[in-house]
């Protein structure tokens, strides 16, 4: 007779039990997820996936008429004579903005959304928020195609500042981070949304808002270099200064405020994941 | 090898509004504790002090070995649901332990985890991964659980525009092939048609003795516990206070709401079923004045007070008998020649209970009359009636107990020999 079992479920909570092993072992179920997700998504709609395209596209097109050609705001990261169509510079924020909020607000639902499967069966809860972050990712990289076919027109018809550097291979590393940093602070926020739904309601305020302390509607050249160091704790501003150094050539990239906006990525993820862990146990007797 | 352990679980459940807090209200109740005031977000004439604890299981310890088909009964309330729940880990224990070996595929309920928009294929690779099964291993299994379902028509349809049997036959079949070891099941079976609940029952059978999957099943149907089960523990008010074999398990689950009185009133509606031209209201056992208690060749004497809609002339009344665990026993019928006036009657009936087997039994009263074309009228059904129990006198069959599972529930008499 062993005492030996494979499964102990106790009621203490070891606060590093963060079921990370567990859900890599669940990897075809995030996958399902992301196909779930994606198939539920578009099913029953004409253009399908398509449709992905249009909400960063609608947002650049305004944004070049307001920013650009109202409001005349700088599109100039760092001082010099460059020429960069506008439409590209407002579209690279724009579509990592647009995988930052959407993967930020699915995850900050993920168990008031989940909760009728939580509610009855068990699986590694992580695995959610984790498919959210890779489903997430088909409508960027269709945003991101169709951002790059425009790059690829304006680079073959010339005229512009925009070179081919191997900073190209930095984009794989930024977008990691774009992941890493939403899915973090969306399950932070997933946690606290058990409890209180109003927080459900604040997010679409805040990211309104986020949006501008971030460098998309206009250059980093608009902020006072003195306000840098506050500028650059938002994390999500260094991801974006340094997708655009990445497609266009050059830019703006300070390597210690890079590194900062990674420090602050990891610390949000592990926040995230501890109070993940920490809610899932027991979030179906409060939802 | 013991499949499952649990040691002392505890899960206790804050009271109280919880669910429906904002953040304002957290504000507010934060605000009155450093004002010592009174929480203004509680709902008024609620006396529930936040942090009131409702105690769902209490030390609740079991081991379950491989193989085991254990049925798991209890009233509502019971505690069976949040033991469910416990094991399959939806929800935390709030003390106490559950140590698993092996993979728990749950059914707390029909189409756990089935998404509307996929289809009934997609839905099996859904569910075998949720389980914790890789592609591969559904791959080997999918034409046995299409089969099964007998949905291959619909497989590739959206499981939306399933009917609830359908929809209920993927589940199962999903679970019962899938590799987990232990197997929860939570009154799923309740949907199916009968056909498909009996091969239900055989496959559970089959996989438990074949493959020595075990089984953990809730269920207020004491028919397939019997079938699938062969062991059983009762839950009450969130203790164990049985566990052990079937019968006399469910004899103390169903014991443990029939008492042995002498009169018996029938307010709650829901006792009743029958079209309501007459209403049993009260019966009494007339022969008796402490216990209904009945020694051979005692007859059981008993009035009833029944109230009619309007007059009948041929009225008859019926008992069906039961044993407490459930099972059909036997009927038997007056003639249908009883008269009523509208409004409150009486009537008295004996009944000879010789040939039943010595133990407990409870009677389902019913009222009805008989057309000319045979056709029979149920008026006034009264479900658990009364409950009676049969006593030998001791120089009777030999002395014997009379073991209900062997030998039924009649008993005739003596042979005579020559």
């Amino acid at each position: 007779m062993t005492d030996k079992f494979k499964t102990e479920i106790t009621a203490n909570h070891r606060l590093l039990d963060l079921h990370i092993r567990e859900t890599f072992q669940y990897r075809d179920l995030v996958w399902l997820f992301v196909k779930r997700d994606f198939t539920a998504q578009y099913k029953q709609t004409i253009l399908g996936p398509l449709w992905a395209v249009f909400q960063p596209l609608f947002s650049t097109i305004v944004f070049v008429i307001v920013f650009g050609n109202l409001a005349n705001l700088t599109t100039a990261d760092v001082p010099g004579d460059f020429q960069i169509p506008s439409f590209l510079f407002y579209m690279t924020g724009n579509v990592c903005w647009s995988y930052f909020s959407t993967t930020f607000n699915s995850a900050t639902r993920v168990f008031v959304d989940n909760r009728s499967t939580m509610g009855k069966v068990y699986y590694p809860r992580l695995a959610s928020p984790v498919s959210i972050a890779f489903a997430k990712l088909i409508a960027f990289g269709i945003q991101f195609a169709l951002f790059m076919l425009i790059w690829l027109f304006y680079v073959i018809k010339g005229g512009t500042s925009i070179q081919i550097t191997g900073w190209l291979f930095m984009l794989p590393l930024v977008v990691l981070q774009l992941m890493v940093l939403s899915i973090g602070l969306g399950i932070t926020v997933s946690a606290l949304t058990t409890r209180y739904r109003d927080l459900l309601m604040v997010i679409t305020f805040i990211l309104e808002l986020w949006r501008y302390l971030c460098p998309i509607a206009y250059g980093l050249q608009l902020v006072p270099e003195k306000y840098y160091w506050l500028y650059f704790l938002n994390p999500v501003t260094p991801i974006i200064t340094t997708f655009r150094y990445a497609v266009f050539g050059f830019g703006y990239f300070n390597l210690g405020y890079y590194l900062i906006g990674w420090l602050i990525t990891i610390i949000v993820l592990f926040t995230g994941l501890i109070c993940f862990s920490k809610t899932e146990r027991n979030f179906m007797d409060i939802i | 090898m013991i499949m499952l352990k649990v040691e002392n679980l505890t899960k206790r459940y804050k009271l109280g509004q919880i669910a429906e807090t904002t953040l304002r209200d957290s504000f507010q109740r934060l605000g009155a504790k450093m004002r010592k005031q009174k929480d203004p977000t509680r709902p008024i004439g609620q006396d529930f002090i936040h942090g009131e604890i409702f105690t769902a299981l209490e030390n609740v310890s079991f081991s379950v070995e491989k193989g085991e088909r254990v049925g798991i009964i209890g009233h509502n309330g019971a505690g069976k649901s949040t033991l469910l729940k416990l094991i399959s880990r939806v929800t935390a224990p709030t003390e106490g332990k559950i140590a698993l070996n092996g993979r728990v595929a749950s059914m707390l309920e029909v189409g756990t985890g089935f998404h509307l928009e996929l289809t009934g294929r997609e839905n099996i690779y859904m569910n075998g991964a949720i389980l914790g099964m890789r592609k591969k291993e559904i791959d080997d299994k999918i034409e046995d659980i299409i089969e099964f379902s007998e949905c291959r028509q619909f497989i590739d349809t959206p499981v939306k525009r399933y009917s609830s049997g359908m929809y209920v036959k993927l589940a199962f079949a999903v679970a019962a092939h899938l590799n987990s070891e232990i197997i929860i099941m939570d009154e799923v079976l309740a949907v199916g048609d009968m056909a498909f609940q009996k091969k239900c029952l055989d496959m559970m059978n089959a996989v438990s003795r074949n493959d020595g999957r075990t089984i953990l099943y809730v269920s207020h149907n004491m028919g397939t516990i019997r079938r699938l089960c062969n062991r059983v523990i009762v839950l009450e008010k969130g203790h164990i206070i049985f566990d052990g074999d079937v019968e006399t398990g469910i004899e103390r689950y169903m014991g443990s709401t029939r008492m042995l009185e002498l009169v018996n009133v029938y307010d709650d509606p829901h006792r009743h079923s029958g079209d309501g031209e007459i209403r049993i209201n009260r019966t009494k056992i007339l022969n008796k004045t402490d216990y209904p208690i009945f020694y051979s060749g005692e007859n059981i004497s008993l009035g009833i007070d029944f109230s009619a809609k309007e007059s009948f002339d041929q009225l008859a009344f019926r008992w069906v008998i039961y044993s407490t665990a459930d099972v059909s026993v036997g009927m038997a019928t007056t003639e249908t020649d009883i008269q009523a006036n509208p409004g409150d009657n009486y009537l008295q009936m004996d009944m000879n209970i010789d040939q039943l087997a010595p133990g407990k039994y409870v009677v389902y009263l019913t009222g009805y009359s008989v057309n000319e074309y045979g056709y029979n009228k149920v008026h006034d059904t009264v479900s658990d009636a009364f409950v009676f129990e049969k006593v030998l006198t001791t120089d009777e069959n030999n002395r014997m107990d009379w073991k209900h599972n062997e030998w039924g529930y009649s008993m005739f008499p003596m042979i005579q020999h020559k």
